[in-house]
């Protein structure tokens, strides 16, 4: 009786922190950074990328951080969200922009159930092949039928302008703010689906699926539903990605490094944790960034370009070794850690 | 009709005899998953950075021979380095831990091979045409490259030399004990990190052989990593632990990826090959997820 006192306490105490969070992040977000940031340059190389590959982070976090399984075809569905908004928006009169991101994501959740479905059998790198097998055939799906891309030969289309409300949303400024009002939003719900029964049913099956489903947790569900929401959340930030900081559709920017990029966001950010997500997706996109400027300010340029993202693969590397061997709850666990150590620091004295 | 069926086996023959490049690959990927139960994904980043080491040493000047000899001893370094940085840390992790940690290994070589030779697409000479041999056209009629019959032979001598190894050898027999039960073997005194460096090893050299079929047909560039990829449906189809698997699966991969290719692959725009062996490989997991020679997965509660 005690400890679930106690739970359930500490639940709460847990929630109310949440939303004083969440209210500081929300004012930061929205109404500090536009305040603060000037350059376009901010928001459309790092805030915008930083935000859509977030949200695809925490779409491939919900299948293998939370339920376990392996996958590796998350850029496929970004893919298939990206070019389904497009065709909508195309070809559907008068369909608003959140609808059919909204539909796009859902078209990207009927495919990842079906490439879900091996999951069913199979677990680890069996998995991890056949949702490669989803990468390179929704990717070549786009590519060869050119219904999809509207015929068109150049290979590259220039993406819509969001419109909403009669409103063009074309400056680096309101596209950041889009994008970050659809991340805010499915970020909150994925917080909750993570916290209720819903996550604990991943879990569950993540930890042990056989204790699982003798406990009653149907695996067939739990495991599709997962594929489900994290396609859905793959193929809407897919959308948001070819929208507002590719300006254009192309499947080859949704290759298969994009989908290692992406695993990589997951496993050094933290598995399991959705705030992992960003932190993982900032430090992939922002420690290329960081490398360039030290490589033309203190090398001034002496070190070659190619060789500079050599090196970031091969830091990249080390860290997922390094992470695996000593902190394999990634990021996320070192600022838990952080946080504690301040807190404690301040209680002491 | 009998052009058809000649150009149908042309065909056949050609896309089983590039199987075995798969196979190859593959092979060393079998070689570690059977002494150590780890998915090694850094296979195909090993291919890679083996062949462009060697084609760089040439480049510097060695001659053929003590380029491909320093290669090996740099895939040795690899071996050890692996052994002792990544695997011993990880010893008793789970399944999926490794295979992440693995992942991380590829993107180190891939990353170390490209800082130390840079990026450009090289030629890889061996001294084998990548062009039909003569004798068999006029034979028998039909179109098969000299370097596909080569990569066949090369591929069979590597299979037998490695069941030779593993069957009547000290040292096999002291590879396969550990592959049964790690903790049993090191207690009756076989040294375990030195297996693992062995097979590391010769995963390593596997993979300079496979880097440099590979990178005669189609030069020594970055793109070998997602050919590489191609191993990991090869190695569904056969079995993760199974040599003679391994090769057969990169046979029918090889054959079936060709044929759908030329069959249909006119009517869908071409390309199927990028995406064929997965959806095999798919079809395989839902009907027999161990494989052809596999063992059958037994998961304990």
């Amino acid at each position: 009786m005690d400890s679930q006192a106690q739970i359930t306490a500490s639940a709460k105490s847990l929630k109310k922190n949440d939303y004083i969070n969440l209210f500081f992040l929300m004012v930061f977000g929205f109404i500090v950074t536009p305040m603060i940031v000037t350059s376009d340059y901010w928001y459309t190389s790092i805030l915008i990328p930083w935000l859509c590959l977030s949200l695809a982070t925490i779409g491939q976090q919900i299948v293998m951080g939370y339920t376990g399984q392996l996958s590796l075809g998350a850029a496929g569905f970004m893919a298939a969200g990206a070019f389904a908004c497009y065709n909508l928006i195309l070809r559907v009169e008068g369909l608003p922009f959140f609808g059919a991101l909204i539909i796009s994501g859902l078209i990207a959740a009927a495919i990842g159930i079906v490439f879900g479905l091996p999951s069913l059998r199979v677990r680890g790198l069996y998995l991890m092949v056949a949702t490669l097998a989803s990468q390179f055939f929704i990717i070549w799906v786009i590519d060869k039928f050119g219904w999809f891309k509207n015929y068109d030969s150049s290979g590259i289309i220039t993406a819509q302008d969001i419109v909403i409300f009669d409103r063009a949303y074309t400056s680096p400024m309101d596209m950041y703010l889009v994008v970050l009002f659809v991340v805010v939003i499915l970020t909150i719900l994925a917080m909750n689906m993570a916290r209720g029964s819903t996550g604990r049913n991943w879990m569950a099956v993540r930890d042990m699926d056989v204790a699982a489903e003798s406990m009653g947790v149907s695996l067939l569900k739990t495991k599709l539903q997962a594929f489900a929401i994290s396609s859905f959340y793959c193929g809407v930030a897919g959308a948001l990605f070819a929208f507002t900081y590719l300006k254009s559709l192309e499947p080859v920017a949704f290759d298969i490094k994009l989908s290692f990029k992406i695993l990589f966001m997951v496993i050094l950010g933290g598995l399991g944790t959705i705030n992992g997500a960003f932190i993982g997706a900032a430090f992939i996109l922002l420690f290329p960034v960081l490398l360039n400027t030290i490589g033309n300010n203190v090398f001034h340029g002496a070190i070659d370009a190619t060789i500079i993202s050599a090196l970031e693969q091969v830091v990249f590397g080390v860290l997922m070794i390094v992470f695996m061997i000593y902190e394999p709850l990634g990021m996320a666990k070192l600022w838990e850690n952080l946080k504690t150590r301040i807190k404690s620091r301040f209680s002491k004295d | 009709m009998g052009n058809e069926i000649l150009f149908f086996f042309e065909v056949l023959v050609g896309g089983l005899l590039a199987g075995t490049m798969y196979s190859l690959v593959a092979l060393g990927f079998v070689l570690i998953y059977k002494a150590s139960a780890t998915f090694n994904f850094a296979q195909g980043a090993m291919v890679f950075f083996a062949v462009l080491s060697f084609v760089g040493f040439m480049e510097l000047g060695l001659p053929f021979f003590v380029a491909f000899i320093v290669t090996i001893g740099l895939m040795i370094l690899v071996g050890l380095a692996t052994e002792r940085l990544v695997l011993r840390p990880l010893v008793n992790q789970s399944e999926d831990t490794l295979l992440m940690a693995t992942i991380g290994l590829g993107y180190v070589l891939e990353g170390l091979a490209q800082a130390a030779w840079g990026v450009e697409v090289r030629r890889l000479d061996l001294g084998i045409p990548d062009f039909p041999i003569m004798w068999i056209v006029d034979n028998v009629g039909i179109f098969i490259s000299a370097l596909d019959v080569t990569a066949g032979i090369v591929a069979a001598v590597m299979v037998i030399a490695l069941a030779l190894l593993f069957t009547y050898t000290k040292i096999g027999l002291g590879l396969r004990a550990v592959a049964d039960d790690p903790g049993a073997a090191s207690s009756i005194g076989i040294p375990l990190s030195q297996i693992m460096l062995l097979v590391w090893s010769s995963a390593g050299v596997v993979a300079l052989v496979a880097g440099c079929l590979w990178g005669a047909r189609a030069g020594v560039q970055f793109a070998l990593v997602d050919l590489a990829l191609k191993a990991l449906p090869v190695l569904i189809i056969g079995g993760f632990s199974s040599i003679p698997g391994a090769i057969i699966a990169g046979l029918i991969v090889g054959a079936v990826e060709k044929l759908l290719e030329v069959y249909i692959g006119p009517f869908f725009g071409g390309a199927i090959e990028g995406w064929a062996p997965y959806v095999l490989a798919v079809f395989f997991l839902l009907a027999r997820p161990e494989g052809l020679f596999g063992e059958k997965i037994i998961r304990r509660v």
